[in-house]
């Protein structure tokens, strides 16, 4: 089991990825710890400066929509955050969390406010999102097979140094 | 068992048959990365400690975000994607050429009922020649550059079942911006949307990458148009062999279906923040228009050039209205030279900019003040998307971006038409 605590934030639906990082601030530079310092700028410009390391992301529907670019996972990994909450989140924003090491998880969020303090236990079998605060909990399903593989590895890059290729004939439901 | 489009492509790729819900490692027949996201890729293909590509020839690079380059930080990412490519051997399409979804299918590298995978979210473009196409990450491309293969889900499919004729005003964009807006901004989340009905044989190959490059704005994981003569036709210049056209099996399994009548289609419009935040044009006709786009992946092709210049020949620009035409390849570029267009654009007032994906995204020049309203042809429309979180985005055709150049407004553009266009 692996555990994550930390504090919520909280977003609405249709977090897009300019809106995660600008791609003008991604003209400027690819370093990480200058990227990470414009998390949201557009929305919140006072966001980056409240993110503490260990901070939890919580979101509505569909977050990380837009661009496929990684760095918007990257860049929050970077800021220290190691999981996103959202009601549903984009493909390419899903595929790019879990190939970078970073956590993202599909559950109801209707009850999490904005500084909740959040404990979220990781099995293979699934995920228990304990709010500290409010004492409930919501349960999600965990990513299965290669997917939780290569979370776990920390990411695809970890994932192909260590084994050299994917395993011949993957295939799980 | 019956399946999908996307469930064919993804089992001729993998060593069984396989269907929705499964995550499978098929191989790839094609990436391709931009300088978007190519950096990012070769430092992490760098990571992975492969020495050398598993197939240079299935590896392509495109410079067409940042075009010209804009300063020295990106000028060195620049070079570092030209050595990585002469080093590993890999297709290079270097600044000016175009943009990579517009070059893959014009230069013959897209097949039906392949699986083609590009490093930016409008890759589905490729759905328009039957071919599995999708957005990937960079970690993801640094992948199939070592192993050739990638871990998908195969996606649920959407059918979407196209009815009737559309009027001369109503382009593919219209339909595209009326299908999003029908759909939301993720109905279609993770699902393969495959198109079928008679209105198909009314949208030519470029109509078709229009569409196929919108629908991502659905949450759409891929787009995919049926192989029919239309393909066939488009397909033959370049004499290319060996592709397997995927059809669906008969009673396949949907997750839905979804009809839509086109015949009585208006002119649509996005209207600023959100892509599927879809008017009829004449909605919000009136609306003051500064600066209007016509280019991208989404609009940049030849019959979008000449549908804006049917509209820009006989009426003067609106004085103070910044108009920028961006052609989406080299190929267009000249073929518009050639058919005097660019010249009419020019004489009218327009700034042409070089192939590439222009103001699109804020990474090339061309940036909205603060305040402007911009009428543009390209795919998206989110606060500060083309790099100035003061300026108000709107989403339309070529024929609604020139009227709007034309009146300074937005203007229903079916009012400019002749009856023979």
């Amino acid at each position: 089991m692996t555990t994550f605590e930390g504090c919520a934030h909280k977003f609405e639906d249709d977090i897009n990825t300019d809106y995660i990082i600008s791609s003008r601030r991604k003209r400027d530079t690819l370093d990480l710890n200058i990227l990470k310092n414009y998390i949201m700028e557009d929305i919140d410009p006072e966001f980056a400066g409240k993110l503490q390391p260990g901070d939890i992301l919580t979101a509505g529907y569909n977050f990380g929509c837009g661009s496929a670019m990684e760095v918007a996972a990257l860049v929050l990994k970077a800021a220290g955050i190691k999981v996103v909450v959202a009601k549903s989140f984009a493909r390419t924003f899903y595929r790019n969390a879990i190939n970078s090491g970073l956590l993202p998880i599909e559950a109801d969020t209707d009850d999490i406010d904005a500084n909740d303090r959040l404990r979220i236990n990781l099995k293979n079998t699934g995920i228990i999102i304990h709010n500290l605060t409010k004492n409930t909990m919501v349960r999600a399903s965990a990513p299965g097979g290669v997917i939780l593989e290569i979370f776990r590895a920390g990411g695809l890059v970890n994932y192909i140094r260590d084994a050299g290729n994917f395993p011949p004939g993957v295939s799980e439901k | 068992m019956n399946r999908t489009i996307v469930e064919k492509i993804i089992s001729n790729h993998c060593d069984h048959p396989v269907s929705a819900g499964e995550v499978v490692i098929p191989f790839i027949d094609l990436a391709m990365a931009t300088d978007g996201s190519g950096p990012l890729s070769i430092e992490l293909f760098q990571q992975m400690q492969i020495n050398e590509l598993r197939d240079p020839e299935k590896i392509i690079m495109v410079l067409d975000h940042y075009v010209p380059c804009p300063n020295d930080k990106v000028a060195r990412l620049h070079d570092m994607m030209r050595q990585f490519c002469k080093k590993t051997d890999c297709k290079l399409f270097d600044l000016g050429e175009g943009i990579g979804h517009q070059l893959l299918p014009e230069k013959g590298y897209i097949k039906p009922g392949s699986i083609v995978l590009g490093a930016d979210s409008h890759s589905c473009t490729y759905g328009a020649l039957n071919a599995l196409g999708t957005g990937i990450g960079s970690s993801d491309f640094a992948a199939v550059m070592a192993t050739g293969k990638l871990w998908l889900k195969v996606p649920v499919s959407v059918k979407i079942e196209l009815k009737g004729r559309p009027a001369k005003t109503v382009t593919a964009k219209d339909l595209a911006l009326y299908m999003v807006g029908k759909l939301g901004n993720e109905a279609a989340n993770y699902a393969s949307l495959e198109f079928c009905g008679d209105t198909l044989s009314t949208l030519d190959m470029d109509d078709r990458l229009t569409v196929c490059n919108m629908m991502v704005e659905t949450g759409a994981k891929c787009a995919i148009m049926p192989f029919d003569q239309i393909t066939e036709n488009f397909l033959s210049q370049f004499h290319s062999t060996g592709f397997q056209p995927v059809d669906p099996d008969p009673g396949a399994d949907y997750d839905k279906i979804i009809e839509f009548e086109v015949h009585n289609m208006v002119p649509q419009i996005a209207a600023p923040h959100q892509v599927d935040n879809i008017f009829a044009v004449s909605e919000l006709e009136g609306t003051p228009i500064d600066m209007v786009i016509i280019g991208t992946c989404t609009n940049g092709r030849l019959k979008d050039l000449l549908q804006a210049a049917s509209l820009l020949r006989e009426h003067q620009k609106a004085p103070g209205v910044e108009l920028l035409v961006v052609p989406a390849s080299r190929q267009i570029y000249s073929q518009a030279a050639q058919q005097g267009i660019l010249e009419l654009f020019s004489q009218n007032g327009a700034m042409i900019l070089p192939p590439g994906c222009g103001p699109c995204c804020g990474s090339s020049a061309g940036i909205p003040g603060d305040g402007k309203n911009v009428l543009s042809t390209a795919n998206r429309n989110f606060l500060g998307r083309m790099g100035n979180v003061n300026a108000n985005i709107y989403l339309g055709s070529p024929l609604t971006a020139a009227a709007a150049a034309i009146t300074g407004k937005i203007t229903d553009p079916g009012e400019w038409l002749h009856d023979d266009f």
